[in-house]
């Protein structure tokens, strides 16, 4: 079951596109990482997810085929905006009220318990409560609905390092031993590598990167040999040089049973790293559906689709027939 | 970090039914509680004013009109008591046409626009009520809460300005109750324009998503709308009687009054006064025609000119009313469903 699903989504504000042609199927049981610059489209995407914008073009599916903010949609998804905003003239406990009573379900016991745990005391106006503790409030609300996809826009980022810390921490915990599946935006890159299992990294509104983190490290390699050598290497596609006076860093689309040339070293990858790279390099991409276009491959293709794992199964239309490929 | 675990969803996917309705009147309740507070402030402290004030009318006005024999000077003193009383009455007037738009802008104008502007309806319109639903059940109830206060409060100024509406010419004021000023505090209009106000409020709050502008214009549309009513549209509610050389009765809201010549068209001022100085006695010639003289207007009718009024009978209040009545109403429910429908597609 894909946990949302998106076909030539779009959506235009005024003249400006936010987002374009996303196609994108992330599968249930993940924490997925929405990773990209600052107006690359992230808060688009979730608020189109969560059924606060309409798409102007294609559509969205989430929980396995429901429209964005149908009610079942609404039912089963849980969306903690940026800024977690609350109302700030309730207390918590009535903000535990008011969402009791705008839900058809609610953990009142999960909820008070969570914020026994927090210290975050009942009788408190929200508006009173540290950021740390607002955000926590707000995730707190959202967990006790109990639902099957709690997306977060930017949870973390007015967060001190140990409130992101908890609120990551409980997070994970509702994923691991609830099994409710997590889409979050973030450009704390460093706080994903703990928690993402999948990666969607965005790019001036569109989609350049989609999978899942184990199948992205083991298909990228990072080679350190000398830089005067560094422009010939073109044996696997080449994501992103990074060249020192001496030695230059090439990540590179392969395996670990990839050949390696003579004086040169391969590295596995870091996820924060890769999606460094990416980012850098707003033409590439790892993608099994549409290609963007980018400077022809200095050397020989890859045969196969560029991603091994489940990423091969899912079906997403190709562009003009184009194969699934990494481009650079 | 935690022991307790989220269990899994029970009621998952099959017949998914919405959440009822009545678990917003709770949500409702809880955050326009203060704003209806000072509503119900408003209104109570006005009415606790115009009770006791009232009362002393009702009083004076009771005392003068029971005394005989009129002439007598005690008669006279109480006459006076009565008279007295309507300067403060008018101020009174005056003061509450400004109560449905003060209610409208800081009830109705919130509303919608501190959700947009404080980001909360990024919460509120993802949870499982469903966002349109939540509009509309924050905005009907409050719209007929505020409504249904502003009808009791009407009654009340029914019965404050009875003693002046009775007809008693004699003791002055008798403000005829078709009039502008008057008319709108009275009846149903009172809570209709509340009503219409709060629709205004809701849905420029909704349109400018921020809670001072939303206010400012809210009284702007408020403030227009009312003034348009009074000067153009309330006259046109039926089409006006007309009354050939003779007086509209006191109850008649006196819509214009012209001479005309022999041939139909109009006379002046000038002309008038010209045929007048024919007839100093009538003190006529400088300084324009004496009005509502029935010597001058006899004069002037033996000299072949005609005298017509049009005007709205008293006896057209309350078909006045319901019109009024009838058409802010549905000017209000259809601000209300634009509300609603820009909620339901507006993007985030």
């Amino acid at each position: 079951m894909n946990i949302i699903e998106t076909n030539g989504l779009g959506k235009r504000y005024g003249s400006t596109w936010a987002l374009r042609e996303c196609s994108l199927a992330v599968p249930a049981g993940h924490v997925a990482a929405l990773v990209g610059p600052n107006g690359a489209g992230k808060t688009t995407l979730l608020n189109l997810a969560v059924g606060l914008a309409a798409p102007s073009a294609g559509g969205v599916t989430v929980l396995g085929g429901h429209p964005a903010g149908s009610p079942a949609a609404l039912d089963g998804v849980a969306f903690v905006a940026q800024d977690t905003p609350l109302y700030k003239n309730l207390s918590v406990a009535d903000m535990l009220h008011l969402t009791r009573n705008l839900n058809w379900r609610f953990d009142q016991r999960y909820a008070e318990i969570r914020l026994g745990e927090l210290g975050i005391p009942l009788k408190r106006k929200a508006g009173k409560l540290s950021g740390g503790q607002q955000a926590q409030l707000a995730l707190t609300l959202a967990l006790a609905r109990r639902p099957r996809l709690l997306v977060l826009d930017e949870p973390v980022a007015m967060l001190d390092p140990i409130a992101r810390h908890d609120f990551m921490a409980l997070v994970l915990t509702a994923a691991v031993d609830d099994g409710v599946s997590v889409v979050l935006s973030s450009h704390v890159l460093a706080e994903l590598e703990r928690v993402a299992d999948y990666l969607v990294l965005l790019s001036r509104g569109r989609v350049q990167v989609a999978g899942e983190v184990d199948d992205l490290l083991a298909s990228h390699r990072v080679l350190t040999g000398p830089a005067a050598e560094a422009d010939r290497y073109a044996e696997r596609p080449v994501v992103h040089v990074r060249r020192g006076e001496v030695q230059a860093h090439l990540l590179v689309r392969a395996g670990a049973d990839d050949p390696v040339p003579p004086r040169w070293e391969a590295h596995p990858v870091g996820l924060e790293e890769l999606a460094l790279a990416y980012l850098r390099e707003p033409g590439a991409a790892a993608l099994p559906g549409p290609t963007l276009p980018g400077p022809a491959l200095p050397g020989p293709t890859l045969p196969g689709p560029a991603l091994p794992g489940p990423a091969r199964d899912r079906a997403l239309p190709l562009e003009d027939g184009e194969p699934s490929e990494v481009t650079r | 970090m935690t022991a307790l675990r989220v269990p899994a969803w029970p009621e998952q996917g099959t017949s998914l039914r919405s959440v009822p309705w009545r678990r917003m009147a709770w949500v409702t309740w809880r955050q326009h509680r203060i704003a209806l507070a000072g509503a119900a402030a408003l209104l109570g402290g006005l009415a606790i004013y115009l009770w006791l004030a009232g009362l002393q009318i009702h009083r004076d006005w009771t005392a003068a009109v029971a005394c005989h024999p009129a002439s007598s000077g005690a008669c006279g003193a109480l006459a006076g008591y009565a008279i007295h009383d309507w300067q403060p009455a008018q101020i009174i007037a005056t003061v509450l046409q400004a109560v449905p738009a003060l209610i409208g802008a800081f009830v109705g104008a919130p509303v919608l626009a501190r959700e947009m502007e404080t980001g909360t309806f990024r919460y509120a319109w993802t949870q499982g009520f469903g966002r349109w639903r939540w509009t509309l059940a924050k905005l009907v109830p409050l719209a007929v809460l505020l409504a249904a206060a502003a009808g009791a409060f009407s009654a009340l100024l029914s019965w404050y300005y009875q003693p002046f509406l009775a007809g008693n010419v004699q003791f002055g004021g008798s403000p005829v109750r078709l009039d502008a000023g008057m008319f709108d505090l009275l009846g149903v209009a009172f809570a209709a324009w509340t009503l219409a106000a709060f629709a205004i409020g809701a849905l420029a709050g909704m349109l400018i998503r921020r809670v001072v502008p939303a206010i400012v214009a809210t009284l702007a549309a408020y403030t227009g709308l009312a003034l348009a009513a009074a000067l153009y549209l309330r006259e046109h509610y039926m089409t006006p009687l007309l009354v050939k050389n003779a007086d509209a009765p006191g109850s008649a809201w006196v819509l214009s009054q012209q001479w005309y010549a022999r041939g139909g068209q109009p006379v002046s001022q000038d002309t008038l006064a010209q045929v007048l100085s024919g007839a100093p006695q009538l003190g006529g010639g400088k300084g324009g025609i004496p009005q509502d003289d029935p010597s001058v207007n006899q004069y002037l009718v033996q000299h072949g000119y005609t005298l017509l009024t049009t005007y709205q009978p008293g006896s057209r209040f309350w078909p006045f009313q319901w019109i009024e009545g009838g058409w802010l109403l549905a000017l209000s429910v259809l601000l209300i469903a634009a509300a609603v429908w820009l909620v339901r597609r507006r993007a985030a």
